[in-house]
């Protein structure tokens, strides 16, 4: 495939919200699904050759939607075009396109709401921005739904709390069932139900990278860190990105993982059956198909007999776990019905269920049970980009902001070297990386090297001002997302890497020999 | 024109109410089926209440998002507020002491909301971003807004009305006894906006207010490990 060309945003001096660029990002759509994807996921193949019956399914799914939704339906009617968010998003900021404002993103499908589902969209729809449904609508909402990350950043600001991830995610969903589907994402889902995994990775492939990680460990450390599959009775299992078991750097992490078990001699096990935490069905906004997902967790943890659950480095996967499981899968506490129950009683009611690896590793630490060499960190100087799902989407320990806290303190445990990037670009007003949502594919590069540019920018200061050459981040999206488009910006792919890469780097596995 | 008007209040004040109550019982019914809050959100009940409160009373999210946005949005906002209230004296007969007290502050608040009005408009012309977003209606809204505010200043403090006479309409429209409006052109273009922004409220972007108490992001407690959460159509989806 040739690379498409564009431009890579210059850093700025005084960093100012860009002029609107009307069009510029308006040939971006990416690859649409075909009639093998879509098919492998349950869902319809392709566009009705009759429009109005196309037409026709749109309106109906966003009626149906809009009944099941709270969050769609508030969003729908509330906004008041205050422009609050406007200079908010990552793709509007590196590509100054006014549609990638939040609200304008909102408007293509709140105009079509005005016209099909209110009164003066009825009768003016001239007056209030309503517009008939056509074909031209339907492809600029592929277009630019597909140039949204879900991260949520614009829902920080807005007075009235309107989350934009929600409505690409109603958006998403109505094309799907239209057979308007999305190639890289659907593709995806289609694997995590053959094989298990986003990566189409089968059991014994996976069986054989573990054993080749546990000779790279020992060859390296002395000693026989274990990298358990399918382990009937194991005390935890591990649910991590399938990226982890052989990208780069995130592999590093998933290395890191295991020292923590080890140091710390708890049992657990990874799962060939349920060996991916992400979930794609997020991102299509398809609250069955998330579950659907989900669900190969929930039975792998029930044959296994695990009593903990613990999540690796995956932003969107880690909101999914935190915030949906329980609700999709019974996966978490408090539940009274016998379908969660039935879960819940087989797990350790002493422990959050499910658990990020961040605060699993933490109270490690807080109990005294890791000892770590800082000083094997000291050739880096490291700084954390909040991962936006992780930041907006969820929580870790038991107080608000503990996902800012966290992972932050164990790189502090870790390492001696630590600065934070400027603070209007971290913690919950994190940049998303650019290639979260179902975006992170090559035919939407131009999008991800212009929605990485914020972050870069203030990457830019810390590496200038303060000699950063590591950049940790939690989330396997972050991680590839960032070895692809650093090097745009003059920067070594090899500054990204993971939380648990520098735990890795700094644990003590057991008395010195 | 007195029985248009006591004609136009009862029509405006009916469709107020019941399309205003079927929009807060629509989406009230409305499942959240899943637990979305904008972390960090509160881990309890109450102090989920209390960022509700700071939404609502100082528009907190707003002032992160945007200073002049927040400043005149909430000058207009807090402005009218306080004029809302003073105008409870137009339907109360036997003032009690704290609107007496509040009285001079109503009065001069309808300056901080035409001001905010003014700025928030302005910036629908001056900014660039915000212009692109701005439909016709943006811009009748605020029309609309400033004219009331400007009719009522202007009763207030330049062209008198008789305001008995005022009250005493509006306390015999409440037992139907409909008494004589004084013949005001300032009265009359005033009532009669009012009138209209009570009709179009259920159909507009003036539901942000019922919204934001139903706003997902903003009034679900962050507590998911918790507490299990399954909407109805997602129950059903269990079962199969």
């Amino acid at each position: 495939m040739a690379a498409p060309e564009f431009d890579v945003p210059k850093f700025r001096e005084f960093p100012s919200v860009p002029a609107i660029v009307p069009g510029a990002m308006a040939h971006s759509k990416p690859y649409v699904a075909n009639e093998k994807v879509q098919e492998g996921i349950g869902l319809p193949t392709k566009l009705d050759d009759d429009w109005q019956v196309t037409h026709d399914k749109v309106i109906g799914k966003f009626g149906e939607l809009l009944g099941k939704y709270r969050s769609l339906k508030v969003f729908m009617d509330a906004c008041v075009h205050c422009g609050a968010c406007t200079d908010k998003c990552h793709y509007f900021i590196g590509t100054g396109d006014p549609k990638n404002m939040p609200v304008a993103r909102q408007e293509l499908m709140r105009s079509v709401y005005r016209r099909y589902f209110t009164v003066p969209g009825k009768l003016f729809p001239k007056l209030v921005g309503a517009r008939d449904l056509t074909k031209e609508v339907l492809d600029e909402w592929f277009s630019y739904f597909w140039q949204c990350s879900e991260c949520r950043r614009c829902s920080v600001f807005c007075p009235y709390g309107i989350d934009t991830a929600e409505v690409t995610m109603a958006a998403r969903h109505i094309l799907d069932s239209v057979g308007y589907g999305q190639k890289y994402s659907n593709e995806i889902l289609g694997k995590v139900h053959k094989i298990g995994n986003n990566l189409g990775l089968p059991g014994p492939a996976l069986e054989n990278t573990l054993e080749g990680l546990e000779e790279d460990v020992k060859d390296d450390t002395g000693f026989d860190v274990k990298y358990p599959l399918d382990v009937q009775g194991a005390e935890v299992l591990l649910v991590t990105p399938s990226a982890d078991f052989f990208a780069e750097p995130h592999i590093e992490s998933l290395i890191g993982y295991g020292k923590v078990f080890h140091a710390a001699g708890i049992s657990w096990t990874l799962s060939s059956y349920a060996s991916e935490a992400g979930n794609f069905g997020l991102f299509n906004g398809d609250y069955a198909m998330m579950r659907k997902v989900a669900m190969r967790i929930r039975e792998q943890a029930l044959e296994l007999g695990v009593k903990r659950i613990v999540v690796g480095e995956c932003g969107h996967a880690w909101r999914v776990a935190y915030a949906f499981w329980n609700t999709l899968t019974g996966l978490g506490a408090g539940a009274n019905d016998p379908f969660a129950v039935e879960l819940q009683k087989q797990l350790d009611p002493r422990y959050k269920q499910p658990a990020h690896i961040c605060e699993f590793t933490w109270d490690l630490i807080q109990q005294g049970r890791l000892k770590f060499d800082k000083e094997a960190n000291d050739s880096r100087i490291i700084t954390f980009h909040d991962s936006c799902n992780v930041a907006r989407g969820s929580r870790m320990g038991d107080y608000a902001g503990g996902q800012f806290e966290i992972p932050r303190h164990i790189i502090k445990a870790v390492a001696n070297k630590f600065v934070d990037m400027a603070p209007e670009t971290i913690r919950e007003a994190t940049f998303c990386c650019g290639g979260g949502g179902g975006v992170l594919t090559d035919d939407l590069l131009e999008l991800r090297v212009k929605g990485a540019f914020p972050r870069m920018e203030a990457l830019q200061h810390v590496v200038e001002h303060d000699g950063v050459n590591f950049m940790a981040t939690i989330c396997a999206i972050c991680k590839a997302q960032f070895s692809k488009v650093l090097p745009y910006y003059g920067f070594n792919m090899r500054l990204v890497g993971g939380v648990h890469q520098l735990v890795s780097t700094a644990i003590r596995l057991g008395d010195e020999q | 024109m007195t029985l248009f008007f006591a004609v136009l209040f009862y029509l405006a004040f009916a469709v107020l109410v019941a399309g205003v109550g079927y929009k807060i019982y629509d989406f009230a019914r409305t499942p959240a089926p899943l637990s979305i809050p904008t972390t960090p959100a509160p881990t309890t009940t109450s102090g989920m209440a209390f960022r509700m409160a700071r939404e609502v009373v100082l528009f907190e999210s707003l002032f992160k998002g945007n200073l002049w946005i927040w400043l005149f949005g909430w000058l207009f906002h807090m402005g009218l507020f306080l004029v809302l209230v003073r105008h409870l004296r137009y339907f109360i007969n036997d003032i009690p002491a704290w609107l007496l007290f509040i009285q001079p502050f109503g009065k001069y608040a309808g300056f901080m909301m035409v001001a905010g009005l003014g700025g928030l408009w302005a910036r629908r012309f001056l900014v660039e971003r915000i212009r692109y977003i701005s439909t016709p209606s943006d811009h009748l809204w605020l029309a609309m807004l400033l004219v009331i505010g400007i009719t009522g200043l202007s009763m207030t403090f330049l062209m008198h009305t008789d305001i008995v006479a005022v009250k005493a309409f509006f306390l015999g429209l409440m037992v139907f006894d409909i008494q004589l409006l004084p013949a005001h052109p300032g009265l009359f273009i005033h009532l009669l906006l009012v009138a209209l922004l009570m009709i179009l409220f259920p159909f507009s972007k003036l539901l942000h207010a019922p919204g934001i108490f139903f706003s997902p992001t903003r009034n679900q407690v962050d507590n998911p490990r918790e507490t299990r959460r399954l909407a109805p159509w997602a129950a059903q989806i269990e079962k199969n």
